[in-house]
């Protein structure tokens, strides 16, 4: 834990958090930065950048390969940033974590792995409604392959899964359940211990999205007891290009590889090769090294200001943004659960969301408009957008406040309701 | 960038009360247009009078550059012939990109998507309504799209 870490432990002061990422400073648009779409993508602190630099400039080489020094030093950082990982989720050992290039790539590995060997047809794969496409899609596509049928639990009007419907469709043909932990549409904290017991008491693996979890919860994978959970490094303050996948040790071992080539194996001959140990067995060709270290950094970063601490803070600006949206005329809020992480989705009468995006950034509010990556979901509302404003722990009061601002000048440009 | 230069006047009230919305029945062409970034569709159906496009309407959803162009372009297409459209395109093509104006087309009205060149997010907005017109107008069914 870093210094200024340490200090902000003490109290959680959000200016002091700000000066540890130096793209706040900066002006969009002639106005200041103000960054509401940390859902899409976190920013990185001082403490990650410095991190990834120190890496390139005095650590790279090739992981896992020479005896002379630089190699063992990469090796060194790299094993280093999946303890820290395996600390930082609760996993038991590192065997059970595994580099990837994000949350997609994570559950495209489980499809592809563990599907390929234990979906049959007439197996089933159960998801939600407000999946990400990345929940989606790699499912779709091994279920083709397999024979297998993917169905969706159904949600509520204010965006919470209907956990009788969910546990209606876990069936004797259930094969593995993949879900959100938080959507990202909709902000809705899923329950997921509720999952994964109604999952578990028939046998059923549970694989949990994470992505837009990780920078806001407590993530416990044996508190949990999930068998899978994937997330990526730059919605956690981390760089891109580089995510988990922690799987329950049984389970990893049990499944084939995915990808083959360097590093994954112990011996190649032209007839055959056998498999390296976990987690390596999945770790195909040279890894992001700078990107696992990047990502520790992030992680260390998070536990540095406390994740309860953040926790709170983000809640603070959750109900504070809800409650001065929801007064505004013609405004609807979609996704209104009563557990959501720090995300606000709306809408506006007579105003599309993408315009309600052109006009907020012109005030250099950034803020995500479109289905976002998430078209089921608004299908079900009957939306083919909203706009949405998510945070993070460097956010604000203030920009909450400009936020409603820019919202009002969203206004004054289109007129009515 | 002032948000004025976008949100013309001409945009604004194109975008409340879009010309030409709705579907012509029976209609001698067809085409359906996506973005699938911003959600945006649109359908044009059009009748020819031999070359000419006699008469043709739009409808869908989108953001108001998106609905204003579709609204503006029924306009400024009715009545004329597939190789003046191709023109016009070309023209507002290049006021949507930034490129110099062509010669010898006036835009009329079509000049108020002149804001857009500074959103370059915002270009597919304004051309998918003339991709899709383009589609119709080679007798393309299938949806196209801007991405």
């Amino acid at each position: 834990m870093s210094a200024t870490a340490a200090t902000l432990r003490a109290g959680y002061e959000v200016d002091r958090v700000r000066a540890e990422f130096p793209i706040l400073a900066r002006s969009v648009n002639g106005k200041p930065l103000v960054y509401l779409d940390s859902a899409a993508s976190a920013q990185r602190p001082l403490a990650v950048l410095r991190a990834v630099e120190h890496y390139e400039t005095c650590l790279h080489s090739n992981v896992h390969r020479g005896v002379h020094a630089l190699s063992q030093a990469a090796t060194e950082a790299f094993e280093g940033a999946r303890e820290t990982v395996r600390r930082f989720i609760n996993a038991r050992s590192t065997r059970e974590i595994v580099f990837v290039r994000g949350a997609t790539e994570a559950i495209n590995l489980v499809a592809q792995s563990y599907g390929r060997t234990q979906l049959g047809a007439g197996d089933e794969v159960l998801i939600t409604r407000l999946e990400h496409h990345a929940n989606i899609v790699p499912w779709q596509m091994i279920c083709a392959a397999t024979g297998a049928r993917l169905r969706a639990a159904p949600v509520s009007a204010s965006g919470e899964l209907d956990l009788d419907a969910f546990a209606a469709l876990l069936t004797a043909r259930t094969r593995l359940v993949a879900v959100a932990h938080v959507s990202n549409a909709l902000g809705t904290v899923l329950p997921v211990r509720d999952i994964v017991r109604l999952a578990h008491a028939r046998g059923i693996p549970v694989l949990l999205d994470g992505a837009q979890a990780i920078a806001h919860e407590t993530v416990d994978v044996r508190a949990l007891d999930c068998d899978f959970y994937v997330f990526s490094g730059h919605k956690v303050y981390g760089p891109t290009g580089i995510g988990v996948l922690y799987g329950r040790e049984s389970l990893l071992s049990a499944m084939p590889p995915w990808q083959g080539g360097g590093d994954m194996i112990r011996t190649v001959s032209i007839e055959e090769s056998t498999y390296n140990d976990l987690p390596w067995k999945f770790e195909a060709g040279t890894p992001n090294m700078s990107g696992a270290v990047g990502l520790g950094a992030a992680l260390e970063f998070v536990e540095g200001l406390g994740r309860e601490a953040i926790a709170a803070h983000e809640g603070s600006l959750l109900a504070l943004s809800t409650r001065r949206l929801a007064a505004i005329p013609g405004l609807t809020l979609i996704g209104t659960a009563a557990n959501k992480a720090a995300v606000v989705s709306f809408t506006m009468q007579g105003v599309h969301p993408h315009d309600i995006g052109t006009i907020l950034d012109s005030e250099g509010i950034a803020i995500r408009t479109g289905h976002h990556c998430a078209m089921p979901i608004m299908e079900y509302y009957g939306l083919a957008a909203t706009a949405r404003a998510s945070f993070g722990c460097y956010n604000t009061t203030a920009e909450v406040e400009q936020l409603v601002a820019g919202v009002a000048r969203v206004r004054e440009v289109f007129g009515g309701p | 960038m002032d948000l004025k230069d976008l949100y013309r006047d001409v945009i604004l009230d194109h975008n409340r009360s879009p010309r030409n919305f709705g579907r012509l029945d029976p209609a001698d062409s067809s085409a359906a247009g996506h973005n699938p970034l911003c959600g945006d569709r649109l359908s044009i159906t059009l009748r020819m009078d031999g070359e000419q496009v006699a008469d043709l309407r739009f409808e869908g959803q989108g953001c108001a550059i998106s609905v204003a162009s579709a609204s503006l372009m029924t306009e400024a297409v009715r009545g004329r012939s597939r190789s003046e459209i191709a023109r016009l395109y070309e023209a507002v093509h290049a006021l949507l990109t930034g490129h110099e104006r062509v010669a010898g087309q006036d835009l009329g009205k079509l000049l108020a998507l002149a804001g857009v060149a500074e959103y370059p997010a915002r270009v597919k907005c304004a051309s998918l309504s003339w991709h899709t017109l383009n589609a119709a107008l080679e007798h393309v069914a299938v949806p196209v799209s801007t991405e």
